[in-house]
Formats: C-alpha cells, sequence, structure tokens
C-alpha cells in the first residue's frame, strides 16, 4: 500500500483566463492537510481534478494509490466528499436521507450513521431545509463518514459557521485520524482552523503552489519584523517575503533565520504568512 | 499523566513533551513498562500536529527513555535509575557549592543556610 493518500506531481489545468501551473504537492496516510488560499487561487480546481471532475490537461495524480482517472466505485467509496452547500433533498427529514444514501452506497454503515447523528445531536423529526448551517454541515459530513472513507475532502466546509461548531467540526477531523490509515484534505480561507488542526499545510496562489511543507516547520521558518522604516532597509532585502510600509514604520514578513538578533521579532502565523506572500512588493 | 504546552514559550513544542515526560520517568511517576498514550490520541488531545508527537517521541526513544513496539504502542523504558540519580546528585553538587561561596562572600552561617532550605522546601 502506497504512503499517500494524494499525490499531485506537476499537474496542469489552463482554463480561460486562468491556469493551475504544475502543481505538485503530497498528503501522507494519517495526516491532515490544510489547502490554503485566496478565493479563486485554485483550491477548488485541485480538488475537481483529484475527484476527477475536471479533466486535467497533463501530469499525474493519484489518488488512495490508484490513478485519478482510473478510480473505481469501490474506491471512490472510499472518499468522502463533503462541499460548501449540502445537497440533500430540502423536504427530506433524516431517516429518508438515509434510505437515499443506503441505495447509493454499497458501504453504507448504518451504525457509523446513527452513532454519528447521536453525536452531533441532530433532530430526527425536522425536514433538512429546517435546519441550521452547522446542522446541514455536520449531516454532510457524518454522510462522507458513513461509508467507510479513508480520505475525507472538504471544500471550504467550514466557512460561515460559527467558532463553536467549527471546532466540533475540527474535532470530528482529530477523531477521524485516530486511525492512521485515514487522510483529511481540508480547503479554507480560514486560516486560524487549519492552524489548529492540520499537519501539513500547502499554499496556492495563483494557480502556483507557494508552499507544501509540515505546517510546524513553515510556522518556524517565517517571523514577522516591527521596525522603522530606515533600519527595515538594513534588512536583507532578499529575505524579505512581504512587507507593509506605514507612517511609523514597517512590518515585514522575513525568514526567521535571516533577521539580526538586533531586531525584535514575532512569531508568523497562517494569515500573516498568506497576506504578505499575497501582497509581494 | 500530564503535559502542559505552553505555546507562547518559545520552546519548541516537541522539546517541552520530551522534557516534560522525561521528568515524570525520572521522578518515577511513569513506572518502567508503563504504557505511554498513542502519537495520534496525544497529538488529538493537545490540539497539536502528529508530527510533533511523533518527532518528541522518536527522542525519546533515541534518548532511551521509552521502546516503541511497532502495532502495540510506547513503554517506558527500563532506566538506570542509579545512574539518573548520580547525574543529579552531581548537578545539586554543584550548585550548592556555589551557594555555599556567596554565602561565605556575605557573611551567612551554615546554620542559616540549613533554616533557608528547610523553610524554602515546606513551600
Amino acid at each position: 500500500m502506497t504512503d499517500f493518500a494524494i499525490e499531485f506531481k506537476n499537474v496542469t489545468k489552463k482554463y480561460d483566463g486562468f491556469v493551475l501551473d504544475n502543481v505538485s504537492f503530497a498528503l501522507p496516510r494519517g495526516c491532515i492537510m490544510g489547502l490554503i488560499g485566496a478565493n479563486g487561487a485554485g483550491k477548488s480546481t485541485i480538488i475537481n481534478l483529484m475527484l476527477d471532475i475536471t479533466a486535467k490537461d497533463s501530469g499525474n495524480i493519484r489518488v488512495l494509490g490508484c490513478s485519478s482517472t482510473d478510480l473505481t466505485r469501490e474506491l471512490k467509496e472510499k472518499i468522502g466528499v463533503v462541499f460548501d452547500e449540502s445537497f440533500f433533498p430540502e423536504n427530506m427529514k433524516l431517516k429518508e436521507v438515509e434510505k437515499v444514501l443506503a441505495n447509493i452506497y454499497k458501504s453504507w454503515d448504518k451504525t457509523a450513521f446513527s452513532e454519528y447523528m447521536r453525536k452531533f445531536a441532530l433532530p430526527q423529526d425536522k425536514v433538512v431545509k429546517d435546519f441550521s448551517r452547522g446542522m446541514k454541515m455536520k449531516l454532510s459530513i457524518a454522510c462522507a463518514l458513513s461509508h467507510n472513507a479513508e480520505l475525507l475532502v472538504l471544500d471550504e466546509a467550514t466557512s460561515g459557521l460559527d467558532p463553536i461548531v467549527r471546532d466540533e467540526i475540527l474535532d470530528i477531523f482529530l477523531d477521524f485520524i485516530q486511525d492512521e490509515n485515514h487522510s483529511v484534505l481540508i480547503s479554507s480561507h480560514i486560516t486560524s482552523d487549519l492552524e489548529k488542526v492540520c499537519d501539513y499545510v500547502t499554499f496556492i496562489n495563483e494557480g502556483h503552489i507557494v508552499m507544501s511543507d509540515e505546517k510546524d516547520l513553515i510556522l518556524e521558518k517565517y517571523a514577522v519584523v516591527k521596525c522603522g522604516e530606515d533600519e527595515f532597509d538594513m534588512l536583507p532585502q532578499d529575505k524579505v517575503i512581504g512587507v507593509r510600509i506605514h507612517k511609523f514604520g514597517a512590518e515585514a514578513l522575513m525568514e526567521a533565520s535571516a533577521v539580526p538578533h538586533s531586531y525584535a521579532i514575532e512569531p508568523a502565523d497562517l494569515e500573516k504568512i498568506m497576506l504578505f506572500t499575497v501582497k509581494r512588493r | 499523566m500530564k503535559i502542559i504546552i505552553n505555546n507562547a514559550s518559545g520552546t519548541p513544542i516537541y522539546e517541552q513533551i520530551v522534557s516534560q515526560i522525561k521528568n515524570q520517568i525520572m521522578s518515577g511517576e511513569l513506572a518502567e513498562g508503563e504504557a505511554l498514550p498513542s502519537m495520534r490520541l496525544l497529538a488529538k488531545e493537545q490540539r497539536i500536529s502528529v508530527i510533533t508527537t511523533k518527532r518528541a517521541y522518536e527522542e525519546l526513544e533515541r534518548e532511551g527513555f521509552i521502546n516503541s513496539v511497532v502495532g502495540k504502542g510506547s513503554f517506558v523504558a527500563p532506566q538506570n535509575i542509579e545512574m539518573i540519580k548520580e547525574q543529579r546528585l552531581r548537578e545539586i553538587e554543584d550548585k550548592l557549592r556555589e551557594i555555599i561561596d556567596t554565602a561565605h562572600l556575605s557573611g551567612i552561617d551554615k546554620e542559616e543556610l540549613k533554616e533557608m532550605i528547610d523553610l524554602l522546601s515546606e513551600e
């Protein structure tokens, strides 16, 4: 069995006015990867390519050890997908939703589903359209996890939810990867969520991979320097990722190892890294 | 097992885990043969990366504090407690010598020092 749940090698996809350019990254099994980037950076394109919803122009994509274009029905059932919007028939109750899904998925796990229903405290007697956004999202996740999925893929699933529900959902992911064969790919622009749970971070901007590495390594590599503009000019400029010069000084994202000791530094979070990288000088 | 991680301390998280587990092994809180929580459980409960807990456990294993058995988990290794104790004793001796020197310079006598130790250890 391969060590990677998802592997992209030199993948290119051209649309009118957008190119996903030579993208490579890998998600080892047993880990959670966050896919971060601004709106329109290419996150959803990556997910659609992976699920073979869109066809790639060139390159190699492997999912659960199999080429993304040859995924068997059996393998597809091992991928649980959750999109931003839920697609459940609005007038159904939980029991009916389950009936439909049990017919679609061969490996539907009734026990797992009712366990999730209990855990998420979803109402049995309400129709889906009366669910809150958080409840709908929990239902989507419960469904994605109730057909023996090994890989959970979520596209912007936590956006629009309150911090409490988001936190509960992050816990579900952490529970899910207690099995070291399980993996999660989450795309989001809420970097603080990803910072909490991810093992790996892949950062994409305008169709290019800016970085893809262990989260801890990325956070250790960069630092935020705050100083006066004249002091900023004395810094090694090739190690400056981005800078915001304001009326009273400068705030710059730099490679931490290149900052002289006399400067005050703060740890960089994913949000700062994303901001400064996108708004390069 | 108690592990408290301080995100603001500047010490890498894996080092915090390593030193806290080490201390608990040396103090006997974690006994020889005792099972450590799985790396995944520790990561989940602490909300830190599996990669971090893995690095911490690997470090503990390299230093001989724990043994990892594939498929079974990690266990506290038999420790050469005597040797660790000896090492600590030497550290304490060095520090005490320093204290005695300082006391000597300031005219503080042995009795006063002993009193101070008694007082401080009761806190």
